[in-house]
């Protein structure tokens, strides 16, 4: 059952020097108790549509248009007192830098207050009660005396983790999280993500992880969405993905990823810069980099369509006919084996 | 280019310690403590390699590199740079030796002055050791910009108009200017897309072949330090813990910090993912003002043993072979660990 469906969802931002198309036409929906991953470089639109969604984007100079079902009710131009009771409670989200979303001038504890307050009729003893238990949920060692200390006094992966226990402390139905783990260490990275994976076995919430950290995704995703130039590219599930990519920017990204048992003397690299969303390349967004690039390419825009073999859905948005591609990844795929195994 | 021969020692760190001070009283200010970052740090660097630095934050690896450069006094040992000590240099006597010794910093956003001219940025560096008339360092900046793969003609532009990896160009085309000797970069990479990111690897091996030069690269990412580098050399609050080649530290890791940051890199390959075993380290880095005793990754180790661990400092001793050095009294036999190991890990050791 889908919790979370995305329709369609464009956003717009109007700037001084022209309109910045920053999501055109975004459609996926988020199962209950699944996770999905979100991967794309900076600027391809993944944070924004979730901003969007959550109806957290600066309405005056943007426009927005779609469908955003949450649990059968329509977000987008949801009354602004609505989205509040549904963001926070039900929605829970958090965010990479976790020393720039907390207050630094107010203690832990009453900012976790607050936040269940805002949502529940309780009293301040009660919620300081519930506060402590969601920062022992979130494995912080002794949560009491930890209410009483400000974000400075805490360490990266403990904030994270302040964090977290925000997110959910109404219990919510979908988590998103934005770069979650990208400021951390790895080794604070695992802790983190294993937390994650621990609280939505015991409450069973959907998760959505943004990254541009295709191993995180591999890790701990069930259906993974690639982004690139506002747009879904590639959308599997996460077997079917990291096996089978269709698309040559999926290809690249797997390429360029300097892997732990590597003997290859260079990477890959995909040549040039992601595309600007102020005037994006003609046809495809991706085809000014991609070394498969036909005529039609740059003059129209591929669908996004099913694989056909797929045993899923697996849908991916590039012109190249199945035997091309087919090729093209066994190709790679033997590359990238061989240099594992050297 | 260098007057050491190809793998002839570069740079000689000897028991290289930074204590940062911590004072207490405003008129009268007496030290009560001090945060010790870098810790009796000992290595080499030979001419024309690649010595990859690895840790996690807090570690002490960016200190090491201030220490390296002089840009911080150190508090105690030795650096030695082609045969010469430079550890106390004045800094008139320091300034020669800048030109061989240069930096890339990781934020290209805050790295490049943003009010000056990309021309002006690379030929500071010139301008500054007093190197060549203004036609030449101009003629000097455009062929740097055309080796660091940027177009020539943008010599007049804004750091703004370029993007993340373009910027971080610009700061290696400026490192190169003065044809150093050695290269040391701190995280150059970790504020870029993975895209741009292979672009500037690919770019820092092409001109490691091509100028014969030498880098230290600091980074918090194994793979990447593994891609770039020859050696490695793992460090943990303020101590170097493990220093090997890259394919004896990464294949068979001696150190159980080591084999925890290895476990704990996320595989882009999600059956791998699911067979391969971690190991979860508890808790957060402790404080450098006050490590724990002897081994101070003791109260984190999976293989910690009471009444030595926590005794009895482990010191850099050879394992397996005359290259690959790790400080610990129980280090790792087989990699990947066995379930066994992993729970009985020091019980096992210390039978054996």
């Amino acid at each position: 059952m889908a919790v979370l469906e995305v329709k369609d969802l464009r956003t717009s931002f109007r700037t001084d020097d022209g309109v910045v198309q920053a999501v055109s036409g975004v459609s996926f929906s988020v199962e209950r108790g699944k996770t999905l991953g979100v991967v794309g470089e900076s600027g391809s639109g993944k944070s924004v549509t979730f901003l969007t969604l959550m109806g957290l984007v600066d309405k005056r100079n943007t426009t927005v248009s779609g469908s955003v079902l949450f649990d059968g009710e329509e977000m987008l131009g949801a009354k602004a007192s609505r989205l509040q009771e549904i963001r926070g409670a039900r929605i829970g989200m958090i965010f990479q830098d976790p020393m720039t979303s907390l207050n630094p001038v107010k203690r832990i504890g009453w900012q976790l207050e607050e936040a269940i307050l805002i949502h529940n009729d309780v009293t301040h003893k009660e919620a300081r009660t519930r506060a402590a238990e969601l920062l022992r949920q979130v494995e912080i060692p002794r949560a009491e005396q930890r209410l009483d200390d400000y974000p400075h006094q805490f360490s990266g992966g403990m904030r994270q983790r302040v964090m977290i226990a925000m997110a959910l402390i109404n219990n919510p139905e979908v988590v998103i999280a934005d770069e979650p783990t990208t400021a951390l260490d790895v080794t604070t990275q695992a802790q983190i993500l294993a937390l994650m994976e621990r609280l939505q076995q015991d409450f069973g919430m959907a998760i959505v992880m943004i990254t541009h950290d295709l191993g995180v995704v591999a890790e701990v995703a069930d259906d993974v969405i690639v982004m690139y130039g506002g747009r879904i590219v590639e959308h599997a599930a996460v077997d079917e993905l990291f096996n089978r990519p269709q698309m040559p920017y999926t290809w690249g990204l797997l390429g360029s990823l300097p892997r732990l048992n590597s003997t290859a003397a260079r990477l890959e690299q995909i040549p040039g810069q992601p595309p600007s969303l102020l005037n994006p390349p003609l046809g495809c967004a991706f085809n000014p980099r991609c070394g498969f690039t036909m005529a039609q390419c740059r003059s129209e825009l591929p669908e996004l369509r099913q694989l056909h073999d797929a045993s899923g859905h697996h849908l991916f948005r590039c012109h190249l006919d199945d035997a091309t591609r087919t090729e093209a990844w066994q190709t790679k795929h033997a590359q990238l084996v061989a240099e594992d195994a050297a | 280019m260098s007057s050491v021969a190809p793998g002839g020692d570069l740079l000689v760190v000897e028991n290289l310690q930074k204590y940062f001070p911590i004072t207490e009283g405003i008129v009268m200010q007496r030290q009560v403590a001090a945060v010790k970052a870098v810790d009796d740090v000992s290595f080499t660097v030979r001419a024309g390699e690649t010595l990859g630095v690895v840790g996690e934050s807090g570690c002490g690896k960016s200190t090491m590199a201030r220490c390296l450069t002089r840009l911080l006094e150190p508090t105690g040992g030795r650096i030695v740079f082609e045969g010469r000590d430079i550890t106390h240099l004045s800094r008139s006597a320091m300034r020669p030796l800048r030109r061989d010794i240069m930096m890339v910093f990781q934020d290209p956003y805050a790295s490049l002055n943003a009010r000056k001219r990309v021309g002006f940025i690379i030929a500071e560096p010139l301008e500054v050791h007093g190197i060549g008339t203004d036609a030449e360092r101009k003629r000097r900046v455009q062929e740097l910009l055309e080796i660091v793969g940027l177009n020539p003609e943008h010599y007049n532009r804004f750091p703004h108009e370029f993007s993340g990896g373009q910027r971080q160009r610009i700061g290696i085309a400026r490192a190169l200017a003065v044809n150093p000797k050695l290269i040391i970069c701190d995280e150059p990479v970790s504020a870029l897309d993975v895209s741009v990111q292979a672009q500037i690897l690919n770019l820092l091996k092409d001109l490691q072949e091509d100028f014969g030069l030498t880098y230290i690269f600091i980074a918090h990412d194994l793979n990447v330090v593994r891609h770039i580098s020859d050696r490695v050399m793992v460090m943990y609050l303020g101590k170097a813990v493990e220093i090997g080649l890259k394919g004896e530290l990464y294949t068979s890791p001696k150190h159980p910090y080591t084999g925890a940051l290895l476990s704990a890199v996320p595989v882009a390959d999600p059956e791998q993912g699911r067979i391969r075993k971690q190991i979860i380290l508890t808790g957060d880095v402790p404080s450098p003002v006050n490590p724990p005793s002897a081994c101070r990754f003791h109260p984190r180790c999976p293989r910690y043993h009471e009444g030595t661990c926590d005794v009895d400092e482990p010191l850099l001793a050879p394992h397996g072979s005359s290259t690959h050095f790790a400080a610990c009294h129980f280090p790792l036999e087989h990699w990947p660990m066995s379930e066994d190991e992993l729970r009985h890990g020091g019980v096992a050791a210390a039978a054996g």
